[in-house]
């Protein structure tokens, strides 16, 4: 990647999540729990040319250096993603994201008839990674597609 | 394997159901070995949903090992109408109880509030998802009059909300069985019953009319396609007509035909049914007792199944 493509800025300190699915930038914003009101510096690059993918976003977060469990969820919807900790501007830890085994508070059920649904119980939603996506461990719904629109906004 | 818990059936395996399943039996042959085996044991009822066959077993079942019940009574007249969450309700329950039995009309809430206890909780139903201990008396009742291997059996109805019938097809995954679901296609089977059905490798096909397979079953399992269901009177009607059966139903089915059903029935099966030697719905409904008398002799002596 060369920087007139990329037309961000690099950080000085923080993550820079690199070969994004194009178009699910926003979403492995809202998987991270980062919306703007941490203060934190967020630059967000979307379908850029990319040699791998053809299209790829970019989400760079400055000053936060996101743990591997973090980002292992963000393969959910990305893949082919990759995690550059960035350090006094120099790249010092490089890894690819894993599928993790589940996925924990972050989704809501789509079965709007799960304990987890609507009611006021105090139990975090979770979610085993099954070969065809996710599945509720409460009621065992499963979500194929379109992760990203059950990711919980609370 | 240890069970501290009875939630669904994919937790069980075939060595589990048979030691249950053989456990009933020797009570159901000598109920008055176990009359004061659990004389200090309290079961504590808790059913959000009306019940009648799955309370009074249970209770019944308790009663005959010696024990008593608690009961938190309708939903009506518990602490649930101030707005107690679930967790909070078994929270306060174990503490009055050596072992809880939930019905609740969410999916999940026992599986959630056997996070939240020390003491053995018993899924008696959770919303459209499981009944395990149902499926621990219906294959009771399949081993009793035509034995658990090389069985064909027919589940009929409701297959999408109907959560004996997930229990029911879960469990059959660990016997050699060719599993028949018929059903209209709007209540066919929800994609996670057939994701765990898949899983386990189970036997399966499904039809629309029971005529295409019903000379070769077993085992009709028949169950209540609810007019709730449906958007409009007029389909219900069309529909759920199409599953009932009645004895002229039967004349195409083998003589040693088993028909069950979970109870309650509507219409489903027509009362001339009755008489014939292939109703078995009331001895199925009457072995809800020894076989939740062994369940629970499980959970409470050894707390685990």
């Amino acid at each position: 990647m060369s920087d007139h493509e990329l037309h961000v800025a690099k950080i000085r300190d923080g993550t820079v999540i690199d070969h994004v699915t194009g178009g699910q930038a926003l979403n492995v914003l809202s998987i991270l729990g980062i919306d703007g009101s941490e203060g934190l510096g967020v630059s967000v690059g979307m379908n850029v040319p990319s040699d791998r993918l053809g299209k790829k976003d970019v989400v760079k977060v400055e000053d936060r250096e996101l743990s591997q469990s973090e980002v292992d969820v963000i393969s959910l919807i990305a893949p082919e993603a990759t995690i550059n900790i960035i350090r006094d501007y120099d790249v010092a830890e490089k890894n690819r994201v894993d599928r993790p085994d589940s996925v924990v508070g972050l989704l809501s059920c789509p079965n709007r008839n799960c304990i987890t649904t609507g009611s006021n119980e105090p139990v975090e939603t979770k979610f085993s990674v099954v070969d065809e996506g996710v599945r509720c461990t409460y009621c065992g719904t499963i979500i194929r597609d379109s992760l990203a629109d059950h990711i919980d906004p609370e | 394997m240890r069970q501290d818990h009875l939630i669904t059936a994919t937790q069980l395996s075939r060595a589990d159901i048979e030691a249950v399943l053989d456990r009933a039996a020797e009570i159901d042959a000598d109920p008055a070995a176990m009359a004061d085996r659990y004389r200090e044991a309290v079961l504590a009822l808790c059913f959000f949903e009306p019940s009648t066959r799955t309370k009074m077993s249970f209770e019944t079942a308790i009663k005959r090992l010696g024990g008593a019940t608690t009961d938190m009574g309708t939903v009506e007249s518990s602490s649930v109408k101030k707005g107690e969450s679930l967790a909070d309700t078994v929270r306060v329950v174990e503490g009055y109880a050596d072992a809880l039995v939930l019905r609740h009309p969410s999916e999940g809430a026992a599986k959630m509030a056997a996070e939240f206890v020390d003491v053995p909780v018993i899924n008696a139903g959770d919303g459209a998802g499981h009944h395990p201990s149902q499926t621990l008396l219906d294959l009771y009742t399949i081993r009793e009059n035509v034995g658990l291997d090389d069985l064909s059996i027919g589940i009929m109805g409701d297959l999408k909300y109907g959560r004996t019938v997930h229990s029911l097809a879960d469990a059959l995954t660990n016997f050699d069985a060719r599993q028949h679901f018929i059903s209209p296609e709007s209540l066919q089977l929800p994609r996670s019953v057939r994701f765990d059905l898949h899983n386990a490798g189970a036997q399966l096909r499904e039809h629309t009319d029971l005529d295409d397979v019903l000379p070769e079953l077993d085992v009709l399992y028949v169950t209540r396609i609810q007019r709730e269901r449906f958007p409009d009177e007029t389909e219900y009607e069309q529909i759920a007509g199409e599953y009932q059966i009645d004895a002229d139903t039967l004349e195409a089915a083998s003589d040693d035909l088993a028909v069950m059903h979970p109870l309650p029935r509507v219409d489903e099966i027509d009362p001339g049914v009755d008489a014939l030697p292939q109703a078995t719905y009331f001895e199925q409904a009457h072995n809800g007792v020894p076989v939740r008398m062994a369940l629970l002799d499980f959970l409470l002596s050894e707390g685990e199944l």
